[in-house]
């Protein structure tokens, strides 16, 4: 067992802060989200190193009373790529500022085209069901309640896509 | 080898067609035909003890290999592939029209690869090569039914026959590897000889059934086949008559003899069976296009061929091979007819036909030839099957009786039918103006006439056919003294048979149960389920993709994040784990360390100005960096200060261009806190995992103790964080050098390319006027 119940705490406390930050509509607030999980990830390195000990300095200490040293060495590469990282999205945010006037994450447009375009073909085919009324009513039948669903409201939102 | 001719042939034979037109199906027949006399001269070796394979080596490493075994059934079924298949393209040179050439292209080649495919999966005799070989015929049907993929009725029809098939196929699949996995070999022959017991066995043959039943349009699975019906009639004779859909039968004859006795196996299959032959008989009886008609004949026919495969003895699999032979005879001569009758009246239809029979005197008796073997009567090979499929169950058992109950109905179905096509498309009927029409044509003719005659022959002589069909049924075991022949003498069958044609005759003559016939209930038509079941994946597909995709990233997250936790925390739920003994803390310096990181990340998620969040940012990074002191990471820490520090300063710098304010929110508080539940269930989760990991760690590895214990020696280092980081693992270093380089690249080349904008603007710095701009000019700069 190499966790205490402080560094558990302190992982959920940080986890769920960067979690919620990265689901923020500000660029900014997104940042921070990974520079917030970074830390977290790092502390989480360390769990695996074992309980705190004496530093690896050969000769100070005996082997069993020091920390594991693999962690150390991979969480300082962490660091070092996180930071990396942040400066670069800093910069992706500060260009999207000075393209688009707003460090707002944005709705994928494509997507809700597709969604608009999927619901397009429903009723269209909802109107092509009620005009074979004679080829099989009894899946006019089955459709018709969806009907009301699709109602003017969306064909004006298609409209405005298209 | 004959396989590969097929396939090599077909490559070629667009280049043919595009040059000599339909002259190209006659090409294309060459490798059937030669294909058939190959077969002839090695008849000998099938019918031996050990019958000959091959073995090409596919890919030995995981034990895949191609094999093929040339046995008797294989034999019956090449006979049949390749005799059809040299009549049927020879045909259709002549129906082929004569200025199309890319139809005579796509055709040609299509129907040879599929000769070969059909070839390769009898020969087959490995499970994997098996089921490659069975999905190349569900494509080629597809790409045949589908034609030029126009017309909208060609499409859904090929679509239709693709899903239902290849469905049939993938369960297939599984079953077949379920089964090879519980004999431990992938060969056919082997897992027959030893047929492997266990739970797994039942629900593998099912599956392997509903691939066999799917293909074969056995019902429920049927509506496919009529609905294929808009292909060309010669490639409906060829794949939806005589070969392709014999596949699912070879299916199930192939593992009859080692499954027989299996109630998972039989009852499906005789059910499927009597049902099959039951329904497409009485269908049949309503149809007025006689290509539907005889779609609805194969169908039931099919099912006479399940059924007698599903009795599994001796006698029943002579029948059945018998019968295979001669529906695959009758019934390619008959769709050739009307194949003829379509091409030089312009119509099937039986309302508009008459007077045909007077005209065409040759088509009429090679039609009715082949319609008296549909029918079963003498002196026909189809009478000689059925005679020895009656005798075959009756000597079943109780099972054997019920069957032969509905074999007896359908095949005065059968009978009714029969004698539907013979007046509906040659008699005279008075009211009726006789259709203009050419003569039937020569060529077309002979071609009709040699399937037709192949029955009769064999149904007066099935001594030459027998020594194969009695081959395939000793794989069933020792059988009794029976010989096909068409007079067994006075017997029981004898009876039944000419009871059969009686009630034949007398259902086609009373009108009123004629007009009853083939009128089904709505609820009960199978197409309507197959329609009712697409709409129902459409519709849902739609609804998913719809609800799922859309477009917001913060919703994506959160369906991401459900996933993590809900995934494998069920695991772990399920798992039971223990988290064993939590202390509270190693180092009281811990405590207020936790307390100053969590409080700093907590205003920063509440500040409303940026600034303050930046540096609240950075507060929880210097105190994750007292952390790693107290823990007694030196180097780390050293580390984490200073790129703390780096990044507040680029932080600090980046922000100084922002509104200080951080952007409103919009007013929509749900959502908030939803997306504070999701978070904070996805953080405590990773907390659970961090501890349940802890728990299973037991000291300090192998390979940090070594990294200790060699440091100084082999790096002249005493710190061996230094150490691992420069020498033991310095490619990981370099990697993050270069990821380090990129990012700073990256990170430049965004920003000069702002500021070299700002000099030929004129210094507008604002943001929204730059916005203004547009993307489009912003791009090119980038890059440039």
């Amino acid at each position: 067992m190499t966790i205490n119940i402080t560094m558990a705490v302190t992982l959920a406390g940080l986890y769920s802060i960067g979690f919620y930050l990265l689901m923020q509509r500000s660029l900014m607030r997104v940042i921070l989200g990974i520079v917030v999980l970074g830390h977290g990830a790092n502390l989480f390195l360390q769990v695996a190193g074992g309980p705190p000990g004496e530093p690896t300095f050969v000769g100070t200490a005996v082997i069993e009373a020091m920390v594991d040293p693999l962690p150390q060495a991979l969480a300082l590469t962490a660091i070092v790529i996180t930071f990396a990282l942040t400066t670069f999205l800093l910069a992706l945010s500060y260009r999207s500022w000075a393209l688009l006037g707003h460090d707002e994450v944005q709705d994928d447009v494509e997507d809700r085209r597709v969604a608009a375009a999927e619901r397009a073909a429903r009723e269209r085919e909802d109107e092509a069901a009620e005009a074979e009324v004679g080829e099989s009513e009894r899946v006019a039948g089955f459709e018709a309640p969806e009907a009301p669903e699709a109602g003017p409201g969306q064909t004006d939102e298609e409209a405005g896509i298209r | 080898m004959a396989i590969v001719a097929h396939f090599a042939l077909a490559a070629v034979l667009p280049l043919v067609a595009r040059r000599y037109g339909r002259a190209a199906f006659v090409v294309g027949a060459l490798v059937p035909a030669g294909t058939l006399v190959h077969a002839f001269t090695r008849a000998g070796d099938a019918v031996a003890a050990v019958p000959p394979s091959e073995t090409l080596a596919w890919a030995p490493a995981i034990g895949l290999e191609f094999t093929t075994r040339f046995d008797e059934l294989a034999l019956l079924l090449i006979l049949l592939i390749s005799g059809v298949g040299t009549v049927v393209l020879c045909y259709y040179a002549g129906y082929a029209k004569v200025g199309d050439r890319r139809t005579a292209a796509r055709d040609s080649a299509l129907l040879v690869t599929f000769a070969g495919a059909m070839l390769g999966l009898v020969l087959a005799d490995d499970v994997i090569s098996l089921y490659l070989f069975w999905e190349l015929t569900t494509v080629c049907s597809f790409l045949l039914v589908g034609g030029d993929g126009i017309r909208k009725r060609l499409r859904q029809s090929a679509t239709q026959a693709l899903l239902v098939t290849a469905l049939g196929g993938l369960a297939m699949l599984l079953g077949l590897l379920l089964l090879a996995t519980a004999a431990g070999t992938l060969r056919i022959s082997e897992i027959l000889a030893d047929p492997p017991g266990g739970g797994v066995v039942p629900a593998a043959l099912l599956l392997i059934l509903l691939g066999a039943l799917t293909k074969s349009a056995q019902a429920p699975f049927h509506p496919w086949l009529p609905g294929a019906m808009v292909a060309p009639t010669p490639v409906s004779a060829y794949l939806h008559a005589a070969a392709m859909v014999k596949a699912g039968v070879y299916l199930v004859a192939r593992f009859a003899p080692g499954f027989a006795d299996q109630p998972a196996w039989w009852i499906p299959i005789v059910g499927c069976g009597i049902w099959t032959m039951l329904l497409g008989g009485f269908r049949a009886l309503r149809q007025y296009d006689l290509k539907t008609l005889l779609a609805y004949g194969t169908i039931s026919q099919l099912g006479f061929l399940m059924i007698m495969l599903g009795t599994g003895t001796w006698l029943s699999a002579l029948a059945a091979g018998t019968l295979i032979l001669a529906h695959g005879l009758f019934k390619s001569a008959l769709f050739l007819t009307v194949g003829i009758i379509d091409k030089r009246t312009g119509t099937r239809d039986i309302r508009e036909l008459s007077g045909l029979g007077r005209r065409w005197r040759v088509l009429t008796t090679l039609a009715t030839l082949a319609l008296l073997s549909m029918a079963g009567l003498p002196p026909l090979l189809g009478f000689v099957g059925k005679e020895a499929a009656l005798e075959a169950l009756l000597h079943a058992g109780a099972a054997g009786l019920v069957a032969c109950a509905g074999v007896v109905l359908g095949s005065v179905l059968t009978v009714a039918y029969s004698l539907r096509f013979l007046r509906g498309a040659f008699s005279r009927k008075p009211d009726v103006e006789p259709p203009p029409s050419a003569p039937c044509g020569r060529v077309m003719t002979g071609l009709v006439a040699l399937p037709a005659f192949a029955g009769l022959v064999l149904g007066l002589v099935p001594g030459i056919a027998e020594p194969v069909l009695a081959g395939y049924a000793g794989s069933f075991g020792p059988g009794p003294d029976y010989h096909l022949a068409l007079w067994h003498g006075v017997t029981p069958p004898l009876a039944i048979s000419a009871g059969i044609i009686v009630a034949g005759y007398l259902v086609h003559r009373y009108a009123g149960l004629q007009r009853l016939g083939g009128r089904l209930p709505e609820p009960l038509q199978a197409q309507n389920w197959y329609r009712a079941s697409v709409d129902g994946l459409e519709h849902v597909a739609r609804g998913v993709t719809g609800r799922i995709q859309v477009g917001s990233l913060p919703v994506y997250l959160g369906v991401i994040l459900t996933t993590l936790v809900v995934v494998p925390g069920a695991g772990v739920l399920a798992g039971g784990a223990e988290f064993g003994q939590l202390r509270l803390f190693d180092n009281w310096l811990q405590v207020p360390l936790a307390v100053l990181v969590l409080a700093a990340a907590a205003t920063a998620l509440l500040a409303r100005r940026r600034l303050t969040a930046v540096l609240l940012t950075g507060v929880v990074g210097y105190g994750i960096g007292a952390w790693f002191v107290v823990d007694g990471g030196a180097d780390l820490a050293l580390a984490q200060f200073l790129v703390e520090t780096l990044t507040l300063v680029v932080f600090v710098l980046v922000i100084r261009r922002f509104p200080p304010r951080f952007t409103k929110d919009r007013p929509y508080v749900p959502g908030r806190w939803v997306k504070a539940a999701v978070a904070g269930v996805a953080g405590t989760f990773v907390a659970v995992l961090a501890v349940l990991y802890s728990g299973y760690t037991h000291g300090m590895p192998e390979a940090s103790r070594e990294y200790i214990e060699r440091a100084e020696d082999e790096t002249g280092a005493t710190n061996v964080v230094n150490a691992i980081i420069v020498d033991f693992r310095a490619f990981d270093t370099i990697g993050e050098i270069a990821v380090l380089a990129v990012a700073a690249t990256g990170a430049a080349s965004l920003i000069l390319a702002r500021s070299r904008r700002r000099t030929r603007q004129g210094g507008s710095d604002t943001g929204a006027e730059a916005g203004d701009t547009g993307r489009g000019d912003a791009h090119p700069e980038v890059t440039s």
